[in-house]
Formats: structure tokens, sequence, C-alpha cells
């Protein structure tokens, strides 16, 4: 070991005792979030909780304690804790791996815990290129050296397996770089710039045109830096009522001009530039688009109207409204519709909505469709950490699968003169799978009995 | 025949297996061990049946959907690959009267999918929010999870039950003799929690980018996914324990039962006890 002085602080930063308390920690405090409900508004602790608990609650920022300075100042010393243990422990792997195995003495050869001992009749050379040929055959590249009248053979497997530990130690610190970079607390407060990394959401009426989302949490406007434009809102139903499909058809604007059209729906994101766009909810609006057809005429009307308003269709000379609504909840099942050509009396009826109306005038047949408007909601999200998070969680898969599959396995042959014969050691040693190197080892030594 | 007659037949198999193995452990008679594991073996065949005549019962409905998707079809299948993880582990390591502590357990759970009041068998549509392929990945690897830490959570029972009879009658005096050596106990719960943590964390990065598809945050601290880390967190100790401190044993085996508690309440606490974004399981 090192003739250094240690440093306490980074003796305990660097201790496993400290990662298993802090492991410990993480897990019993992350409960409390889940029992006590995150991020509603102070009343709601009032009401829940009583006065004083929730006076006690807002000082620890129990509300939204995964933001939280002490939550955050936890993982920040775990994450130094790992990165200082593991800086620690990687210089000695490098050792170890460097340790060349044809200088391990010949006693400490024979005290290695995996053994297997043969006799042969052939003489210590005659063994020795068996031995080789064996090895070989197995796919051990060994090498070998003279050794007290005898050889001394050496092979290893996997060296590079003792670093799988420190892939997962990594990734864990990758994936939480990745969540700062996508953080738009860190993109508010330390870039200064709120549009770097966001979380907001719109709610866009069907054909209006935005150009700004609000940020949750600060309720910032932010500049999306093109318009986006809601063309349709559709919900589609499967037979038994169950919601099927939630689809926002949207164009894209850059600089004033239509570049792209898409259909956003619940698990078919939109991305544009970095910023993605995720169907989140909708909210029936008490606006209807209405459409008039009258047979024979080439053009037809369409309006956005809203109810009790009179409107008129120049050219065809007629003029209709919306008298009443029968609504559940906010989702209108029935219009009252008035029309009139001004010839004799209005037409006045009730309307189911989406469908059309036949109305025999007498300037002619008309036909009269009424649709809800609705306005869609969207979460938007710039998050340019989130590779980096993938790239980690495939580091880690990576990482663990090396650390808990792989093995750096070396082997020893040692071939002595003994009488006439010769003595031949196997030994090894394993990083893990004890039981597998045994069977190999005995493998290899039984090749040489036939 | 319909699926859900499967599932039932299923159920039964592994009952009368548990009977057998149960056969095996106090009597030391061979013949019901192998009978068990027959009886199990052609459970999870069937089972692997039923659950694709469940897909495809869910095409000739109109709705094509995996059968993973609500609470009845996620304990069946928990049943099928902690049946399927354990028969593996049985086959590999010859240990069969392990079968003993596990097969009840994957009964019981085909018992409460079959009998529970409050779950609902019927096949339903997928709502928009669990339309994604992520939904196959994220749930396969899960319950893979799921059933490895069962597993080491009924060796965790074994382990103690067996070095408690030995305190009290000393090595071969008492009927937990039958179970194996104490320390080949060890090795396989170590194993089951390893293969567990793998999966488990697969299970979340999947969830993860499933999330981040569908509702634009890969990591929102919703309770399920809290417990999920949480759940990790306390296998993570486990591991470092064992390979930093030497923990092995009787520790590894309360660390096993612990961590099987936090995913007790991951499966079903988190449902039943707390709101969240997960619709199920
Ligand atoms: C919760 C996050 C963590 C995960 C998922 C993790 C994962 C792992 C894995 C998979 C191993 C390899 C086990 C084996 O040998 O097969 C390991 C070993 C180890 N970890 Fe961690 N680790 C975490 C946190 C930490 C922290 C914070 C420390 C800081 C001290 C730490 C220190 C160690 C040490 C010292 C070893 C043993 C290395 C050796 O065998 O020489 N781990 N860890």
């Amino acid at each position: 070991m090192t003739s250094k002085k240690k440093n306490p602080v980074i003796d305990l930063l660097a201790s496993v005792q400290l990662a298993l308390f802090l492991i410990f920690l993480l897990a019993s405090t992350s409960i409390i979030g889940t029992l006590i409900p995150q991020n509603n508004p102070p009343s709601f602790y009032i009401q829940a909780y009583g006065e004083k608990a929730a006076l006690i609650m807002q000082l620890l920022h129990i509300p939204d304690m995964y933001n939280s300075w002490w939550f955050l100042t936890l993982l920040a010393v775990f994450a130094l804790n790992l990165t200082v243990c593991s800086l620690e422990r990687i210089p000695r792997v490098i050792r170890t791996i460097r340790k060349d195995g044809l200088s391990m003495a010949t006693e400490q050869v024979e005290k290695l815990p995996i053994r297997q001992e043969r006799t042969l009749a052939a003489s210590p050379e005659e063994a020795a290129e068996h031995v080789a040929g064996v090895l070989r055959g197995q796919g051990w590249q060994a090498r070998t050296t003279d050794r007290d009248n005898g050889r001394l053979f050496f092979a290893e497997k996997e060296a590079w397996s003792r670093f799988g530990v420190y892939i997962v130690h990594l990734s864990i610190l990758v994936i939480l770089i990745g969540a700062l970079i996508g953080s738009p607390a860190v993109a508010r407060k330390i870039l200064q710039n709120p549009s770097f990394a966001f979380k907001g959401s719109v709610m866009i009426p069907e054909s209006q045109t935005i150009e700004q989302i609000t940020a949750f949490k600060t309720r910032q406007r932010l500049d999306l830096g093109f318009a986006l434009r809601l063309d349709s809102f559709l919900i589609e139903h499967y037979p038994n009522g169950m919601p099927k499909t939630y689809r926002s058809s949207v164009t894209i604007f850059e600089n004033g001009q239509p570049a792209h059209t898409a259909d956003i729906e619940v698990n078919t994101p939109l991305i544009h530039r970095g910023i993605t766009f995720y169907q989140a909810s909708y909210q029936p609006l008490q606006n209807f688009i209405i459409g008039i057809r009258q047979d024979g005429r080439e053009t037809d009307h369409t309006e956005i109207v809203a109810p009790e308003r009179q409107r008129t269709w120049q050219e065809a000379g007629v003029s209709y409204g919306i008298l009443n609504l029968e609504n559940r909840g906010e989702v209108t099942q029935r219009l009252k519709i008035w029309f009139t050509d001004n010839q004799g009396e209005p037409a006045i009826f009730w309307l189911p909505a989406g469908q059309e109306a036949r109305i025999e005038r007498p300037s002619g047949v008309y036909h009269f469709q009424a649709r809800q408007m609705y306005a869609s909601g969207l979460q938007v999200a710039k998050d340019p950490g989130v590779w980096v998070v993938y790239t980690g969680c495939l580091l880690m898969l990576i990482g663990l699968y090396i650390a808990f599959f792989r093995s750096h396995r070396r082997i020893y042959v040692l071939i002595q003169p003994d009488g006439q014969g010769s003595r031949l050691l196997f030994a090894g040693t394993t990083t893990k799978n004890k039981e597998g190197l045994e069977k190999k080892m005995n493998n290899l030594a039984s090749k040489l009995d036939t | 025949m319909d699926s859900s007659q499967l599932f039932g037949g299923v159920m039964v198999a592994y009952i009368i297996a548990t009977v057998f193995y149960f056969v095996l452990f106090l009597f030391k008679s061979q013949r019901a061990g192998q009978l068990g594991m027959l009886l199990a073996l052609g459970g999870v065949l069937v089972h692997t049946v039923a659950i694709g005549l469940r897909w495809y019962e869910s095409y000739l409905m109109g709705i094509g959907r995996p059968p993973l998707t609500n609470m009845y079809e996620s304990l069946v299948f928990f049943a099928w690959c902690t049946a399927l993880l354990y028969l593996l582990m049985e086959f590999r390591f010859k240990i069969r009267v392990v079968g003993t502590f596990v097969m009840p357990c994957i009964a019981l759970i085909m018992a409460y999918a079959s009998f529970s009041a409050r779950i609902d068998d019927r096949i339903t549509p997928l709502i928009p929010a669990l339309q994604s392929d992520w939904l196959i990945a994220h749930v396969v690897t899960c319950f893979i999870g799921y059933g490895a830490f069962t597993v080491a959570f009924c060796l965790g029972v074994m382990y103690l039950l067996k070095q408690a009879a030995i305190n009290r009658k000393g090595e071969n005096t008492s009927r937990l003799a039958a179970l194996p050596d104490l320390k080949v106990i060890d090795d396989l719960t170590y194993k089951s929690i390893v293969l567990g943590f793998l999966w488990l964390t697969a299970g979340i990065i999947t969830g993860a980018i499933w999330a981040n598809e569908a509702w634009g945050t890969y990591w929102s601290w919703d309770p399920k996914e809290t417990w999920s880390i949480i759940t990790w967190f306390v296998y993570a100790l486990t591991l470092h324990a064992r390979f930093t401190r030497g923990w092995s044993g009787s520790r590894i085996a309360w660390m096993a039962i612990v961590g099987f508690m936090s995913v007790l309440f991951l499966y079903f606490g988190v449902n039943f006890f707390l709101s969240g974004l997960h619709s199920y399981a």
C-alpha cells in the first residue's frame, strides 16, 4: 500500500460504511415522499395534517422533498462517496491486473485455493509440451518460464472484467450528470438560461397558434422559437366507452411558414428542434364549428360559433345561431339550433353534437352540422440531458452483466521433476464462480491422463 | 376451453405439486419429489399456453394486446416467471426440496388472482397511456426481477428455519436436515438476488424510457417509481454488505426477506394505499 498520510475526510468519503449508510438513508427518506403527497399547494397540507404539522413539513421541504436541499445534498454526498471510493480502488485494480502471473513464487502457487495434482511418468520436458498443447486446445494463451528444474505456465482470461464494478459506479455518475444537464432548476439558476432545459405545458384551443409555453413551478412564459397550430383534436372511444385515442393534429410554422404537420398521441410525442410535445390533457370548449352545405351549391360554409350569437352565411342568404346546449359535464350532447332563410318561420330543432341535420326550406335543402371544439393540453419539455441518462443506463446494464457474470480467471501449471517422471500442479484463482474454474481445472488435468 | 379455465387448471397443478414437494420434504420420498417436479413443469407449460391463448383471445375480441395490463394478468405473469425461474434453478442446481418453499408461493399467487374479489379477470382494451411497445419490455423485465426476488425470499426463509432447527437440536436430528447445506442455500439466495437486481435495474430503465415517451419525463418521483428505487437501494445495500463487509448467512437471509417486503409494497401496496400514475402492477 501507499505510505502517503491519509486525510480523514477522504478516508470517510472512500469508505463503504458511509456508502451503506447513505444508501440506507436514501431508501428510508424516499419513503416519506410516497406517503405524503408531493407538490400540492400549502393549503392542502394544512387541511390534511393540521396547521402545526404543515408548518413543520414546509420547514423540512417535505411537500417537494425530492428537490429539497437536504435530499439533493444526500445525493451529492452519495455521488462524491462513489467517486472517491472508486478512484481510490481503481489504481489497485490496475496494479492487480498488471501483475505478471509468471513472477509468482513457487510456494505461493502451492498455496492457491483451487488446485489439482497429477503425477506423470513422462519427463518434465515432455509433460511441459503436453501441457502447452492442452492449454492451447482449451483456449488459454499461456506463457511459460523455467522454474526450479521444472516449468511454470501461466494464463489468464477476462482480466478486464475486474472493471465491471467501476463501469456500474461510473454509470450512476453519468445518469446523475444527465439529470443535472436536463434539470430546469440548473438551467434557470446556474446557466441563467431557462430555455436550455424546461418542463411546462400549454393549452391550445383548436385552430389557434401558440409561440410560447408556461414553465411548471415558475409559471414563466418561454419562447419556443417557432409556432405551433392545433388543427384539430380528436377523441376516439372503444365500443365499451373506454377512451381509445387522444390525438392532436398540429402544424409547425418556422418563420411564419408551415414547416410540417404531425399527429401527437399519448405514446407518440412530437419532437421538434429538441423540444418534445406530449399529449397530456384536453378541455371541451363552449364553441362549435358549424358546417352548412346547400344542395346544388358549390361552396359551403364553416364558422366557429359561440352559443347565443346570430351568424349569417351571406352567399346563401341564411342566418343561424345556437339557442341552447344540453351538456354532460363540459361535453355537449345536443345543441338547440335556430335557422332561417328569411322565408317563413325559422326552423328550431335539437341537433346531436357531431351529427348532421337535413333542413328543408323554401329556398332549398340545407345540411347543417355542429362539432364541439376542444383545447388540447400538451406537455412541453426540453431535456438536453436525456441521451446522457440513456447512455448511463446502457452502461449500467453492461457493467452489471460484467460485474455479475464475468470473472477474471488465472491458472498456473507448475511442472517439477518427480523421480523418473514429473509432478504437475494445476492451480488457479478467480474473482467469482469458483466451482466453474474448479471444473475447468479438473478437465484440464484429466486431459493429461489419457 | 378458454384461457381462464386453463389458468384454473394450472393453479390446481401448482397446488398438487406443492403437496408432493411437501411429501418429499417430510418423508424424503424421491418419488413424490419427482411427481411434484413433473406437475410443476406441466403447470408451467400449460401456463405458457394459457398466456398465449389469452393474447389470442384479445385479438378475437378485436382488442389485440399483450396479456400484461391489469392486476389479474400481472399476477398470472408473476406466477409464471417465478415458476419458470424456480424450475430452471432446480434443474441447474439439483435442489428439488427447495420447491417445498417456492411452490406454495406460486400456488398462492394463482389462487389470489383467481379468487380475490378485488381482481377483475376480464380482457379489457388498453387505455391510451398503455398503448406502447415499451409495455412488454417494461412488464417482462420487472416481473422476472420480482420472480427472482420471490425465490430469494423463499430461500431466505428456508435458511432461517434450518438454522433455527440446528441451533435448537443440533445438525442431524432435525427433519430440516433434509434441506440443502446452509452454505448452499446462502449461495443460491445470493445468486437469486443478483439475478433479480439485474432484471429490476432493467425494469426501472425500461420504465424510465417509457415514461419519457408517454409523459415527457423519465423520472417524476411518482410513488411507484420511488418504491422501485427504494427496492433497488435495499438490494444494492444487500449486495454491498455482502462483498465489502462479508455479510452472509442469516444476515443475507434477512435482507432477502426485507427486500421482498419492499417488492410486495412496490407491487401491491403502492396500488392499494398510494395514488399515482401507474394504473396497475
Ligand atoms: C446504489 C448504487 C450502487 C450500485 C448499483 C452499485 C453496484 C455495485 C456492483 C454491481 C458491484 C459489484 C459486485 C461484485 O463484485 O459482483 C459493486 C461493488 C462495490 N461497490 Fe458499489 N454500487 C453502488 C454504490 C456504491 C457506493 C456509493 C460505493 C461507495 C463507497 C460503492 C462501493 C463499492 C465497492 C467498494 C465495491 C466492491 C468492489 C470490489 O469488489 O472490489 N458502491 N457495486
